[in-house]
């Protein structure tokens, strides 16, 4: 027994090794900056990291000298109501595309996917210009509107609907279900994984945002939070480098919030008991 | 409510056809079973009398109304799945209940037929969890529920038990049963299980090709199949059925395989014939020589019966049911007879009906 288990654990302190280092450096930059924020400036400006001058007055200035709590409402605004326009256009389109007939389907969905090919890079001009043209410049809306759904969105819910079985459809054919009582009663509550998953997705894509609104925004009254971070590094004279810590690690809580919450949801087996 | 199909057909396009002149009648509260092998489009014809799948050609009557345009709500049914289709967000009762609110009944009404039809497939307990907190025979029972808390007398079954085991299998066909007479649903249930069909049918419809290749009691369809493929599909193990000829000295001889001999009260009505026989109504006995006609290939002993599976000289395999136990060896010679119950089809496997007796001797 232990001739064979010994080689094995040998293998495994070698593989867990490996995997501490390597977790290391990609964690180190966090560390790194969770533990800045704690400092101050001054002793960072001396290079003095392993100072023990710890203390939340970094937090303390971010939140009363800097309009941070501004722009991490205006990307809550943002991101709240980007996320439920995708859930909603991008499950309604899905439907169409798995649940009715039409002409044209097969082309259009083409279409649609089409569009994911084309990185948003390079629609960032004629994109820029249309909302110019409609005067939507520095406005929630210019950063809601051109994302109120997504072909990714749709793509992925299409294929999670083209997975329900047909019985299904068929029972509430039976019972009398018309498309907006299916799409509603059953399609949205079996699916409510792939719709977590979108929502999250869709959350963070708009609040890591950072390209649009920059070119797109100008005042802190519509600013989001990414964009305020870099901000706040150019506005100040003096750089207070404690505090920019201190902001970015407050801009990281949401995110780390959304996936903790969608982890929860991400098990498996949650359908299991509709088919055999 | 009875439910009548008047020529019936189904095409998917121009090729291929599914379902060929289907002309039935269901009457009210009756049990009635389409049986036929997978792929012969019995779950389609159910999903045509639902109004699940449009119909090419024909027209389907529910209590003398034709009900060809009608949406599957407004005919008055329910349907058991074979994968049951119950909705995996909802609780044992909201499911059953799903269909009730759906139409809009009052609440009281929906708590009271709910309560009633988890009561009668034994959930009551069970009414809080999810599906997938039950076993195969639950989710089963929870489908079945649905359609007894409905009010629709009809209620349409696509092989409600082929994903359960063989013991649950048997106990749920006896509720299902019980449920319906107790009920008097009209009850249309699709199986390819000939067991199923025979244990619970007032009336059979066997699906063959396209075409019905008969309707009838399971008695009826037993002892007097209309043709090959119904005599095969029937009976466990399978009626062997043997190529014959007439004799060319005497008409009334009919050589069956060239081991066995028909002595017919008439003339033999065509030259070339298949006779099928039970493999119960098939005795064997070890003969020595000249005397035997086939060779023991392999026996199965059941408990009850074994299965004695042998070869004729002539080279057809045939089995044949011996009551008991019976101790033959493999390669044994056997003499094979049979003297009732013959069945005569011709050579397109249409059943030939013989009037007298007919006799049978090595």
């Amino acid at each position: 027994m232990n001739v064979v288990a010994k080689p094995k654990l040998a293998r495994n302190i070698g593989s867990y090794l490996l995997l501490t280092v390597l977790a290391l450096v990609v964690l180190a930059p966090f560390f790194i900056g969770l533990w800045t924020s704690f400092l101050p400036t001054m002793q960072i400006a001396k290079g003095n990291f392993l100072s023990t001058d710890l203390s939340f007055q970094n937090y303390i200035d971010a939140f009363t000298q800097t309009p941070i709590l501004h722009y991490l409402g205006n990307s809550l605004v943002i991101s709240t109501v980007t996320m439920f326009a995708q859930l909603l256009f991008c499950s309604m389109s899905a439907y169409a595309f798995v649940f009715l007939d039409f002409k044209y389907k097969r082309s259009l969905f083409v279409l649609v996917l089409a569009t994911m090919m084309l990185p948003f890079e390079a629609e960032i001009i004629p994109n820029f210009s249309t909302v110019k043209a409609m005067g939507l410049l520095n406005s929630y809306s210019v950063m809601i509107i051109p994302f109120l759904t997504s072909a990714f969105g749709i793509f992925m819910l299409r294929q999670s609907f083209k997975q329900m079985p047909a019985e299904l459809k068929e029972a509430a054919d039976i019972e009398g279900l018309g498309h907006l009582q299916f799409y509603w009663k059953i399609v949205m509550p079996y699916n409510r994984i792939p719709l977590i998953t979108l929502g999250a997705y869709s959350f963070l894509g708009a609040w890591n945002q950072y390209l649009w609104p920059m070119l797109t925004t100008f005042s802190n009254s519509f600013r989001p939070v990414q964009n305020g971070l870099r901000q706040l590094q150019s506005e100040e004279t003096f750089n207070d480098w404690g505090m920019i810590q201190a902001t970015a690690a407050i801009v990281v809580i949401p995110t780390l919030i959304v996936l903790f919450v969608g982890q929860h949801y991400f098990k498996s087996g949650a359908n299991e008991g509709a088919v055999k | 409510m009875s439910i009548t199909l008047n020529n019936v057909r189904k095409d998917y396009d121009s090729e291929t056809e599914v379902l060929k002149d289907i002309s039935v009648n269901v009457e009210t509260g009756e049990f009635f079973v389409i049986v036929g092998p997978s792929g012969c489009g019995k779950s389609t014809l159910l999903r045509m009398i639902a109004g699940l799948t449009p119909i090419t050609a024909g027209e389907v009557k529910i209590d003398d109304t034709v009900v060809n345009d009608l949406p599957p709500k407004a005919r008055k049914l329910t349907m058991v799945f074979q994968n049951y289709a119950l909705f995996p967000f909802l609780s044992v009762w909201d499911n059953v209940a799903f269909g009730l609110k759906a139409r809009k009944l009052a609440t009281d009404d929906i708590n009271a037929r709910v309560k009633e039809a988890l009561k009668m497939v034994n959930l009551t307990d069970l009414a809080k969890r999810k599906p997938r907190e039950l076993s195969g025979g639950q989710r089963q029972r929870v489908a079945l529920a649905r359609a007894v808390a409905s009010d629709a007398k009809i209620c349409l079954m696509d092989e409600p038990l082929s994903n359960l085991d063989a013991q649950l299998r048997i106990k749920m066909r006896q509720e299902i049963y019980a449920l319906q007479r107790k009920l008097g649903l009209t009850l249309i249930y699709v199986t390819h299980d000939q067991v199923e069909a025979m244990t619970m049918a007032d009336h059979i419809m066997v699906l063959n090709d396209r075409h019905v290749q008969q309707i009838g009691t399971p008695s009826e369809i037993y002892q007097n199949p209309r043709n090959d493929f119904v005599a095969k599909f029937f009976g466990t193990p399978q009626i062997n059925i043997l190529p014959a000829t007439r004799s060319e000295e005497n008409s009334h001889m009919v050589n069956v395989s060239s081991d066995l001999q028909i002595v017919l009260d008439e003339e033999a009505p065509a030259e070339n014939l298949q006779i099928g026989i039970r493999p119960d109504d098939m005795k064997v006995q070890l003969a020595e020589g000249v005397d035997a006609n086939a060779v023991v290939k392999n026996t199965e002993f059941l408990g009850d019966q074994t299965i004695v599976y042998a070869t004729l000289n002539s080279g057809n395999d045939i089995h044949v049911v011996v009551p008991g136990k019976a101790d033959f060896r493999n390669y044994e010679p056997i003499k094979v007879t049979a003297d009732s119950n013959l069945m005569f089809f011709d050579a397109t496997g249409k059943r030939i009906d013989i009037s007298k007796e007919a006799y049978v001797h090595a």
